[in-house]
């Protein structure tokens, strides 16, 4: 990240971010406007339709989790400076393990087979990312590629498993039989109604608690731990690393595994929370997300769970502009999301030397000032 | 190329002239008001620390940087330099301190690369082989035109950039910082050139920190402290000692006191040692030395020579091809094994890497998280699974104020430090858990003069205190001043063992040029 | 004619089929990754010129208006890229990766509104779309047994086939016996060598940007006005991945990718020829299998044979100068 020396950090953390957000959405209204739509009132009812109600709420938190498990996923390796644009496949994979443990161990009592799935979500993510991994780090091929060849592969081989194999006999399309009800995520609306709490009923369930415990986890492990901190080394310079006896070749193996692991939680908000049975394509572009909410957060938990909130809110609100401007498609949303993706993060330096220049014709005037 | 050595010298205005030149970098005013004049047909020296801004000042005369404010006369005449294409069109040339060279092209596809002569390459090629054949036998500058660069060594793709600079007509030539990789008869061979240059009326402006150098191959000198220039002076009303008190600002001891060594037992030996580098080159080739505690070996040569592979694989970060190294009698590195950095730290072997910024430092972390780099894992800096951030935040703290590193904040990124406080910092690191054996690596590259005095002081305090100290420098007084023996590496082997009483600049300048001669 | 005869020639006609935006796209990269900025958005440039190329084609009712649409769809987006990379130095993956998330949603928004078709271009007729032509002889030929057969091959492809398959000499001229070429390489190398050279680095990559768009505008006017006939959402599917997958195969030289491009398209053809057949020893392959057998390639590749790649040294790095 081009954090740069001059610049104070709330410029580099909030005022550049905000600016670049903007004009995000200056040019999605463009776009909107070019689509026959009034910019302003599609705006207002993606805001409304975000955070307007309850339920809208509990939609954008349940988007959210998934981007911050994804977004972390994608934080972790940048850490280790390795790229993964494989979060997509590795969520899908992840909500397989979690998925299979469900179906063959679902008769196992909660409290054992909840965590179990959990863990397998995590390890099924894990050896996803562990070959590109293995392949970076032992052979030298490009990570970048083999973690977009590996989303094909993982949508070939779910496609495969879900048609051919774990379909539930009799049935047309292709989906698993719905998991026992004890191997459920709890929903926060039932939870709450036990003590007798009204809340909207969205698919907003317990996995936020994970997703803010794994943040804390994440932030703990590398900025807290020796191993965080060879990751971190690891990533910066890799002969010092060497130099100073961490063997980078371990270090981006063990990365990845972390980081699909990461990303394979995914699963458990998506098919143990609200799907309950396999189904295709449930990760809709969510490993993808994650590199936009990992780098818009700046690869910070703090900064990655702000950044998913945005992009949650961006899901459920767009959505609801799909239903209320006829002319706009759920695509739009994706629109906004690359539109995000370009003016936050490869636009990042776009507004850095305007700001940077005022800032210093401030303090210039500010010294003259108290000089004379 | 009309200039004419010939011409009554007081005709020509200056070649070069300066005028209230300034330039900031963010909040770093890395020239302030600079004014310069180099007579036409002289070699202008220009000195001064790491830092001191000649490298800035050059690059805004070859258009690399814009001066904020100022003016530039070439020949006489306002000359406006926005790009480097403005300076060659006005006769600049300039050989950088990192060549400015494609390693996968050939020498002529580099030379001809800005100047190729029409949208085809062809034609242009074949006229510029022409050309550069006269510009070789001209200037004595043989070099094989249709080599790959990146197999050609250093003191030749020097000379590629100099006929660069010809090849585009080039009436003034700036060289930055030209001999820090060259042997002494190659630098010879160099300002041999720029005095055959100068007999044909050209203009050069040597930028360096090494006095003898300068007092060698100039005519005039200029020092440059803190983005000022603080003295213009004829070379020959000058010496080194008063270039040097310039140049610091202060009376400098040029040299640290020294008493005689008391070597004790073998702590270090290498024996055949044999190392192959990435590319499948052998850089080590049948090494056999030790070192023994209560001493300093030093290893001289010019840089590139296999000192970098040949301490780096005693420090455990490559494995040899063939050899063996042993330290304290227990064998630690041969092809077959090789003990880890992190073992090795174990068994008390420090580290000083030659290149802070590529291995000692983490150039955006905070100094203390720099502090514990290979020493994450020690009992002091964990508590539990977790690092104890007090306790390596104190410890980076109080060796600063012990190392007198400025400023003492060890929450500051360790790219903000200067190149000495850098390498106190690492210096600290490595000293602090009482090494047993001292791996040392340019210890003073980039450091300003204060801090090689309090560097060169703590090695030999270490010496002192019976620890065994294996010292690699390019820079001869660095090695004559520490070392109580010098071992010389010319192409991977040590082609000859002088004592420091015995070795002048002479004999090691011969021995680093690969002539092996009987040390007496 | 024996089976075996047309069965080799039915495998090459598909596979130029296939091969045909493979090269295009991926002498797009070589242009953008030599000059040393890398180029993830191969496939939302593609997506993006193969949508102006239909829509254009269906409302003007010429194939070369849409191609030349295609062509500066192609080429804005890469400079949008080359803003983000060169003026701003931004990270070049990100933008790449923006491009294709942005593509994928803007072409079917686009078509949507305009078109009201569920997210794809009315199909083209004929006229709209590039035909077929016959080279010469081709008639003389078809009379020979053999030599006519396969001359039938090679003759009767659309424009844009024979325009993929020139372009590979093409740029390799380019290249490498140009002046252009010769700075496009260095910059790749050593920004800072050019610089000091007196060429401007920003100006020489955003001339390898030009180039770039304009290799990937063909790419995309072929999918939707040559191969299909119409812009469909996803019709890209991958393919500017494996383009790029290809160019780093072919080591960034023109020749050897386009061999990869070939091996590629040769694997997607028997894919599509292995569907449903039942194979000896492995009996029937899941389709699926079959269908991820590219990208398992390419894996395959990337660890077996190409290993630590020579990439042009300076790739991914933006151009600031050292201070």
């Amino acid at each position: 990240m081009a954090a740069s020396r001059d610049t104070p950090a709330w410029v580099d953390l909030v005022l550049l971010p905000a600016l670049n957000l903007a004009a995000a959405f200056v040019v999605a209204g463009l776009v909107i406007l070019v689509l026959g739509e009034n910019p302003v009132k599609a705006m207002g009812i993606l805001f409304y339709g975000a955070f307007g109600y309850g339920e809208a709420v509990g939609f954008t938190l349940y988007y959210a989790t998934s981007f911050v498990f994804a977004g972390l996923a994608v934080a972790v390796a940048f850490h280790a400076g390795l790229f993964n644009i494989g979060g997509e496949g590795q969520a899908y994979l992840g909500g397989l393990g979690a998925g299979l443990v469900c179906l063959f161990l679902g008769g196992l009592p909660p409290i054992l087979v909840v965590p179990l799935a959990m863990v397998a979500s995590a390890l099924f993510g894990a050896a996803w990312a562990y070959i590109p991994g293995y392949l970076q780090a032992r052979r030298g091929s490009h990570i970048v590629i083999t973690t977009i060849m590996f989303n094909f592969i993982a949508a070939a081989l779910m496609t495969h498993l879900m048609v051919n194999v774990l379909i539930k006999p009799g049935q047309q399309s292709p989906e698993s039989r719905e998991f026992d009800p004890g191997t459920w995520m709890p929903f926060v609306h039932e939870l709450a109604a036990k003590f007798a709490i009204a809340v909207a009923k969205s698919p907003l369930n317990l996995s936020i608690v994970l997703a803010i415990a794994v943040s804390i986890f994440v932030w703990l492990f590398l900025w807290r731990t020796r191993w965080g901190y060879a990751l971190r080394v690891v990533g910066h310079n890799e002969t010092a690393a060497v130099y100073g006896g961490i063997a980078p070749a371990k270090v981006i193996i063990g990365a990845m595994a972390l980081s699909g692991a990461l990303a394979g939680l995914v699963g458990v908000n998506e098919i143990m929370g609200v799907q309950h049975r396999l189904i295709l394509n449930f990760t809709g572009g969510v490993g993808y997300v994650g590199i936009a909410v990992a780098l818009m957060g700046r690869n910070h938990p703090i900064g990655i769970a702000l950044a998913a909130l945005l992009f949650g809110a961006l899901y459920q609100g767009g959505t609801e502009l799909s239903f209320d401007m006829p002319k706009l498609t759920k695509e739009v949303v994706v629109v906004i999301q690359g539109l995000v993706i370009l003016f936050c993060g490869a636009f990042e330096g776009m507004f850095r030397p305007q700001i940077l220049a005022m800032l210093r014709r401030r303090r210039l005037q500010a010294a003259a000032a108290a000089g004379a | 190329m009309t200039a004419n050595g010939a011409q009554a010298p007081a005709v020509r205005p200056p070649a070069i002239e300066l005028k209230n030149i300034d330039k900031r970098f963010g909040p770093v005013h890395a020239n302030r008001a600079i004014s310069l004049s180099v007579p036409a047909g002289t070699i202008h020296g220009i000195v001064g620390e790491n830092g001191a801004g000649k490298s800035t000042l050059m690059s805004i005369l070859y258009g690399y940087y814009q001066a904020d404010s100022g003016e530039i006369w070439v020949d006489g005449k306002l000359t406006k330099i926005d790009d480097p294409g403005d300076a060659i069109a006005a006769g600049i040339g300039m050989v950088h301190q990192h060549f400015m060279l494609v390693d996968t092209f050939t020498v002529l596809e580099n030379v001809v690369l800005g100047v190729e002569g029409g949208l085809l390459l062809r034609a242009g090629m074949d006229k510029a082989r022409k050309e550069l054949k006269r510009l070789e036998r001209e200037y004595k500058l043989e070099v094989d035109i249709d080599a790959v660069v990146g197999d050609l060594s250093v003191g030749l793709r020097q000379r590629i950039e100099i006929l660069k600079a010809l090849f585009r007509g080039a009436n003034v030539l700036i060289l930055d910082e030209p001999t820090g990789v060259l042997t002494p008869a190659e630098a010879d061979h160099l300002f041999r050139i720029l005095r055959v240059l100068k007999q044909e009326g050209k203009t050069a402006i040597l930028i360096t920190h090494k006095l003898r150098e300068v007092m060698a191959a100039t005519d005039n000198v200029s020092v440059m402290r803190r983005g000022e220039i603080v003295g213009s002076v004829r070379t020959a009303d000058t010496s080194p000692p008063q270039l040097a008190e310039m140049m610091v600002g202060r009376k400098v001891l040029l040299r640290v006191e020294r008493r005689p060594a008391k070597p004790g037992r073998t702590v270090l030996e290498v024996d055949g040692l044999a190392v192959i580098d990435g590319h499948g080159v052998e850089r080590v080739k049948g090494v056999s030395f030790q070192v023994r505690a209560g001493e300093v070996v030093g290893i001289a040569g010019v840089a590139g020579n296999g000192q970098s592979e040949l301490i780096e694989t005693i420090a455990g970060m490559r494995a040899p091809s063939g050899g063996r190294i042993l330290l304290n009698d227990r064998e630690i590195s041969s092809p077959k094994s090789h003990l880890s950095p992190r073992d090795l730290r174990g068994l008390r072997l420090a580290h000083i890497p030659e290149d802070r910024l590529r291995m000692g430092l983490i150039a955006p972390f905070a100094a203390h998280d720099s502090a514990i780099l290979g020493q994450q894992g020690r009992d002091v800096y964990n508590r539990n699974l977790m690092l104890n951030q007090g306790a390596i935040v104190t410890s980076c703290a109080d060796n600063m104020q012990r190392y007198d590193v400025r400023p003492s904040d060890p929450k500051l990124a360790s790219i903000n430090f200067s190149g000495g406080n850098q390498q106190k910092i690492v210096l600290a690191r490595e000293i602090e858990v009482d090494p047993e054996m001292l791996l040392v690596g340019q210890p003073t590259r980039g450091v300003d003069i204060g801090a090689i005095e309090f560097i060169h002081r703590r090695v030999l305090e270490l010496r002192d205190a019976g620890k065994a100290i294996l010292l690699v420098s390019v820079e001869l007084d660095e090695i004559m001043g520490l070392a109580d023996r010098i071992l010389v590496m010319n192409e991977g082997r040590v082609v000859g063992e002088l004592k420091s009483e015995d070795a002048d600049e002479n004999k090691l300048g011969l021995l680093m040029a690969g002539i092996s001669s009987k040390a007496a | 004619m024996s089976d075996w005869l047309l069965l080799i020639l039915t495998m090459i006609d598909a596979t130029v089929r296939v091969a045909t935006p493979l090269v295009l796209a991926a002498l797009a990269g070589l242009f953008s990754e030599r000059s040393g900025i890398v180029d993830v958005g191969l496939e939302g440039k593609m997506l993006g010129a193969a949508f102006a190329a239909a829509a254009v084609a269906y409302v003007t009712g010429s194939p070369w208006l849409g191609l030349v649409a295609a062509i500066a769809a192609a080429t804005a987006l890469a400079m949008v890229h080359g803003l983000a990379c060169i003026t701003f130095n931004g990270n070049q993956v990100v933008s790449g990766m923006a491009l294709n998330i942005l593509m994928a949603g803007l072409a079917p928004t686009l078509a949507f509104a305009w078109f009201s078709q569920g997210g794809q271009t009315p199909l083209l007729g004929p006229g709209r779309r590039f035909e077929p032509i016959a080279l010469p002889f081709a008639d003389a030929f078809a009379q020979i047994p053999v030599l006519g057969e396969i001359y039938g091959r090679i003759t009767g492809h659309n424009i844009l086939v024979y325009a993929a398959a020139v372009s590979v000499p093409l740029v390799a001229w380019v290249i490498y016996r140009t002046r252009f070429g010769l700075r496009l390489r260095a910059v790749g190398e050593n920004p800072s060598a050019v610089d000091t050279a007196g060429i401007f680095v920003g100006a020489l990559r955003y001339r390898a940007l030009l180039c770039n768009g304009l290799l990937c505008g063909l790419a995309g006017a072929y999918l939707s006005t040559a191969h299909g006939a119409g812009f469909v959402r996803d019709m890209t599917a991958g393919k500017g991945y494996l383009a790029l997958a290809a160019l780093i195969f072919g080591k960034w030289k023109p020749l050897p990718t386009l061999l990869a491009c070939l091996l590629f398209a040769f694997t997607d053809a028997l894919q599509a020829r292995l569907q449903g057949v039942s194979l000896p020893v492995l009996g029937q392959v899941p389709v699926q299998a079959i269908q991820a057998l590219p990208y398992l390639l390419t894996v395959l590749l990337l660890a077996g044979f190409v290993g630590r790649a020579m990439a042009p040294r300076a790739i991914g790095i933006p151009y600031v100068k050292e201070r």
